[in-house]
């Protein structure tokens, strides 16, 4: 049976990793620096996590060429699959990510300014490891506006339009991350994570807002999320991967063990 | 030394640094050249199916390749590279031919069910079919690997099947084997410890990462079988 997913985060910022409270503050004076990247990647693949996401705030060319060295670095040393995120524009970009031991790329900002990406990318390496992530905002009754350049601007789209669409033009996995929900320990969004798991084909990984054990539950059950992620909750040593997972297994949820 | 098939066809690093992790020597294999010095061959692979005919065509690595498989020479295809050693595929124009190792076709994941998600991405674990095979006999029944595609193999012969895996309402083999040729759906190089295990075999049977190096298996011999 296929297991659900933990998915540690880390928040690369010129080749370390940092880590803000909430959207936008990561770039401004909220910097917490939490070490290496790839030391952190490897205590996570000890703890038993599933896959690991890199994601490149920087967003210059210095710390674009750093990101290439620790996604090689990474995936010279964790056996697992790697995802890297932030400031890819190009097939490029992409290519260059991959080449250096990515197993999949996560577009946000870039695929919305630029959906041809999307179909590109795919049509280029495969959809598999084409990764739309979605910042999505709760802006009235029932609708959640897409946000994008790190949930400062706002977009026309819907997210779960723009969860289609993005299906459409080729991702192969959706990350949608609640920007009400990030760095507030308070839980997953549930309605939107549902709604667009039930809406597309793609796996849907949750993100944002992970603070208990039983969040990564109610997400996986009534979010029907297919994985979830997580950066803070496990940066601090507050919950373990493996402590998600024997939760998990608790309950009756496939985990890998 | 393992020769790993370079055709353009996705990333080869993490397949190179695995199989150096667990004592292999490794080089990379572009077009035609000499393989006289390789004790084993890996074809990795992602991407479509009929991409990946074409590159190996065009690069003259087909015949090469389809020789080694048929004379029984240590050969490991993982994901895309598993798949090509069948007869074709449903993600290809019929006339679209496979390597043929194992006679069968490449089928798409047609779930019934609501909420199964192709491709199929994560972790899945296996049945184990062939608990003597050289490659697959420290894999314990349940182990988990890393998958991700959206089409598996259906081998005509069932007896090939080394590791059975459920996943969109069907039992597919998720990896097959005989005498010294196999091939594996999921990514044993993306499969942490379980993969680098399996690999490890791997690198045995083609005599790497042995104590005594200078033992290469020859021609159709079986290497700790």
């Amino acid at each position: 049976m296929l297991a659900k997913r933990i998915i540690p985060c880390l928040d690369v910022h010129a080749g370390k990793v940092t880590r803000g409270q909430q959207f936008g503050r990561a770039e401004a004076d909220g910097l917490r620096n939490v070490g290496d990247p790839v030391e952190l990647a490897l205590r996570y693949n000890d703890q038993g996590a599933d896959e690991m996401v890199f994601f490149d705030i920087t967003a210059s060319a210095e710390g674009r060429k750093s990101m290439v060295e620790v996604i090689q670095r990474a995936a010279d040393q964790c056996f697992m699959p790697l995802t890297v995120g932030g400031g890819l524009r190009t097939v490029d970009d992409i290519r260059t990510m991959l080449r250096a031991g990515a197993d999949k790329v996560s577009l946000n900002s870039s695929a919305i300014a630029t959906p041809d990406l999307v179909r590109a990318g795919a049509e280029a390496f495969g959809r598999q490891c084409i990764v739309v992530s979605i910042d999505a905002k709760k802006t009235g009754d029932d609708y959640w506006t897409v946000f994008t350049h790190g949930g400062r601007k706002a977009t026309e789209w819907e997210a779960r339009d723009w969860a289609v669409r993005a299906v459409e033009l080729g991702a192969g996995e959706i990350v949608l991350n609640s920007i009400d929900s990030d760095g507030m320990k308070s839980g997953y969004d549930l309605t939107i994570n549902r709604q667009i798991s039930e809406a597309v084909g793609v796996p849907v990984v949750a993100s944002g807002g992970a603070g208990k054990l039983e969040h990564f539950l109610s997400v996986l059950e009534e979010g029907k999320a297919d994985a979830v992620l997580a950066a803070s909750v496990f940066h601090y040593g507050e919950l373990t991967v493996g402590q998600v997972k024997d939760y998990l297994g608790a309950n009756g949820v496939p985990v890998r063990r | 030394m393992i020769g790993i098939i370079d055709y353009g066809m996705g990333n080869l690093r993490s397949v190179e640094k695995a199989l150096q992790k667990v004592g292999a020597q490794t080089r990379f294999v572009r077009g035609v050249g000499d393989l006289a010095d390789l004790s084993g061959i890996l074809l990795p692979g992602v991407g479509a199916f009929g991409d990946a005919v074409r590159n190996l065509h065009a690069t003259g690595t087909w015949e090469p390749l389809r020789q080694w498989a048929a004379d029984n020479r240590p050969f490991l295809g993982i994901c895309l590279g598993y798949q090509l050693l069948f007869d074709s595929s449903e993600e290809a124009a019929p006339d679209v031919r496979g390597l043929g190792i194992f006679p069968g076709k490449v089928v798409r994941f047609m779930p019934e069910e609501a909420g199964v998600k192709v491709p199929q991405i994560g972790w899945n674990n296996v049945r184990v079919a062939q608990p003597e095979s050289a490659l697959f006999r420290e894999t314990a029944d349940g182990s988990y690997f890393y998958f991700v595609h959206s089409y598996y193999p259906v081998p005509a012969d069932a007896s090939v099947t080394a590791l059975a895996t459920e996943y969109a309402g069907v039992e597919f083999a998720s990896a097959v084997g005989r005498g010294n040729v196999f091939g594996t759906q999921f990514h044993p190089e993306k499969s942490q410890a379980a993969g680098l295990t399996l690999l490890r075999r791997f690198a045995q049977i083609c005599g790497e990462g042995l104590a005594l190096p200078d033992v290469v298996p020859t021609q159709g011999e079986t290497m700790l079988a």
